[in-house]
């Protein structure tokens, strides 16, 4: 009876504020429809990774297959090298790619020609800019066997010409160091601001005492934008299961494949080339379930030791 | 992160010069100096070499004489280029995607985020939960695959315009933008004045965010021109390609321009090889320009919208 009254007294309210503030909800439907349509219609059809999909059939009528597709993918004769890869080359992103940035924001911060400053911060972000298919047609193109630019430099240096992208011991560095070159100005940006912040009545206490810059910013920057890196990390590894799919496949070929199929590319190949719809599916889900479980233990992490939390 | 405040880094620049160095300080900068200007160079090189072997002579850049300067300097692959129709019907949709699908960006994201800045609209909670979870768990390719074949898309234009309708990121920017930004003593006295929501929004609200519309909208802008996804997955028909897409065919591939060779004397043949490679610059320049052209003016917006992304809502 209690629970029955409140429940009432809150369509009430709702129904008053919906009559009060109707354009809001009239602006907020189309959003809505596009959540419902894009994001949770197709969560129903996850269906799909536990099913035979037959076009006749559609996702409800279609027979069930239980676990079938997953125990498919866990005996793949390339399952290992898939999640290998996959976590091969987040990990190595992380290790290279999440210093760099703050290193370079250090010793920006530093650099006493401030026209220089300003020139490198803005070069520095131009190529986040750049397409994943003109970075990956520059990367093709620079590193042709014999004609491409780095090739001819090496030629000068009296190297021999290396075909890297028909190595797959070389895909996982081009990936990454190519990365850090789009993606370090910009990711320092969020550095640079902490980094303004910091109270400079504390560097001046440090200057007092004899601190050169080295140590002033080992022992004053950096504590101080400590729990930025610390969220900023945080966040990083909860992708780590999570490589983009665009920049992989766009430098795949025949030659390195063996290092350059990731879990996304295979979902792409499974499933669009091959159409084979259920184990797509079902590969797909075990990645993004591995990604939710690591997006939670990140926020339980981040609120334990940065004190903030996404959610 | 609630900490952060705009600003360049200026302030342990500050009085530098009043400070007696140190030897360490100074080698400390010495180094610094260096590895900036190094770095510079990183930066700049492979662009600008990409622009100086879009002009010079096709055979020189074969040959590897273009490091650091246009030699022989021609437009030959630029005039080349102008007869590749398919670059400029990509040229044509890709505009097309990027103007229409803005604007569609951003009437659904002021939808999204002016609602949920308001507290006295009562289910903000449930909806910002509801969008903010797609953040974390989404159905994948294949299940979204069959959602937009349902509905008729896969294979016309609105494959790249519905499905990227609006982005949370930006949502949650923009919300955080009204509700910071914008005082509320304004929304108080433009009910007093009889002003309804819709009127007050447009009214009030809007022209005073001008910098963060600028700011997602070249987000979104940016989003459309480099997308190239979306395409792979939803379109075939070639006449609806975006020019990502016709970009990949042909930065990619080394087939290309080296078919109707036959019947041609060597000096021809090698030509044209040679061409294919320095075509391949020209048309990197041709598709990049219109971002990096306005890049330099829209700069400090970026800048201020990662600041305010980094506030969180």
């Amino acid at each position: 009876m209690e629970i029955q009254k409140k429940k009432e007294s809150l369509g009430i309210r709702l129904w008053k504020n919906m009559k009060k503030n109707w354009i809001l909800y009239v602006m907020i439907a189309p959003v809505a429809v596009y959540y419902i349509v894009f994001a949770y219609t197709p969560m129903y059809g996850i269906l799909l990774a536990f099913k035979n999909y037959k076009v006749k059939l559609g996702i409800l009528g279609s027979p069930w297959v239980g676990l079938d597709h997953f125990q498919r993918f866990f005996s793949a004769y390339n399952f290992r090298q898939l999640i290998g890869n996959t976590v091969g080359i987040s990990v190595y992103s992380l290790i290279i790619g999440f210093p760099i940035p703050i290193v370079f924001a250090l010793m920006l911060n530093y650099l006493t020609h401030h026209k220089l400053k300003k020139i490198v911060q803005m070069v520095s972000y131009a190529p986040y800019f750049i397409s994943t298919v003109v970075i990956c047609g520059m990367i093709t193109i620079f590193m042709t066997p014999d004609t491409g630019i780095l090739n001819v430099l090496r030629g000068y240096l009296g190297m021999e010409s290396v075909n890297f992208l028909a190595k797959p011991e070389w895909f996982k560095s081009i990936y990454v160091w190519t990365g850090v070159w789009q993606g370090m100005g910009w990711s320092s940006i969020i550095y640079i601001s902490a980094l303004a912040g910091v109270d400079y009545e504390m560097h001046e206490a440090a200057i007092v005492d004899g601190a050169t810059k080295i140590q002033r910013m080992l022992h004053v920057d950096l504590p101080s934008i400590k729990p930025t890196i610390l969220m900023l990390l945080i966040l990083q590894m909860g992708s780590l299961m999570n490589v983009g799919f665009e920049k992989v496949y766009l430098l795949q070929n025949t030659l390195n494949k063996s290092a350059a199929s990731v879990i996304s590319t295979y979902v792409y190949e499974v499933g669009l080339i091959n159409s084979d719809y259920g184990y797509s599916t079902a590969v797909g889900l075990f990645n993004s379930l591995i990604n939710l479980a690591l997006v939670v233990a990140a926020n339980q992490l981040s609120k334990r030791f940065a004190g903030e939390s996404l959610f | 992160m609630r900490r952060l405040k705009s600003g360049n880094g200026q302030a342990s620049g500050r009085n530098r010069n009043h400070i007696s160095r140190s030897h360490s300080d100074r080698i400390f900068d010495i180094v610094n100096l260096f590895v900036m200007l190094v770095l510079l160079v990183v930066f700049v090189w492979p662009l600008w070499f990409v622009v100086i072997a879009s002009f010079s002579d096709p055979n020189e850049v074969w040959m590897g004489n273009v490091v650091l300067w246009p030699k022989g300097f021609t437009l030959i692959s630029y005039e080349t280029l102008l007869e590749y129709k398919r670059i400029w019907v990509g040229y044509g949709n890709t505009l097309f995607y990027t103007v229409v699908g803005t604007l569609v960006n951003l009437v659904m994201t002021v939808c999204g985020a002016y609602p949920l800045s308001r507290k006295d609209f009562m289910p903000r909670h449930f909806f910002m939960f509801l969008f903010m979870l797609t953040m974390y768990f989404g159905g994948g390719l294949i299940p979204t695959y069959l959602v937009v074949s349902g509905l008729g898309l896969v294979d016309t234009r609105w494959a790249m315009i519905i499905p990227g309708a609006v982005s949370i990121y930006n949502i949650i920017i923009t919300r955080t933008y009204f509700m910071n930004s914008i005082p509320a003593s304004l929304q108080e006295a433009a009910t007093l004045d009889g002003a309804n929501s819709f009127q007050y929004l447009m009214r009030v609200v809007l022209p005073l965010s001008k910098p963060i519309m600028a700011v997602i909208g070249l987000y979104y802008a940016v989003g459309h021109w480099n997308d190239f996804y979306t395409a792979l997955i939803y379109l075939y028909k070639e006449d609806l390609m975006p020019l990502q897409s016709f970009l990949r065919d042909m930065l990619m591939s080394t087939k290309m321009t080296l078919n109707n060779l036959s019947g041609m004397d060597t000096a021809t043949v090698e030509l044209k090889t040679h061409l294919a490679q320095t075509l391949k610059y020209s048309v990197i320049i041709v598709s990049t320009v219109p971002v990096l052209c306005i890049y330099p003016f829209i700069q400090k917006y970026f800048v201020k919208g990662v600041m305010v992304g980094s506030v969180k809502g």
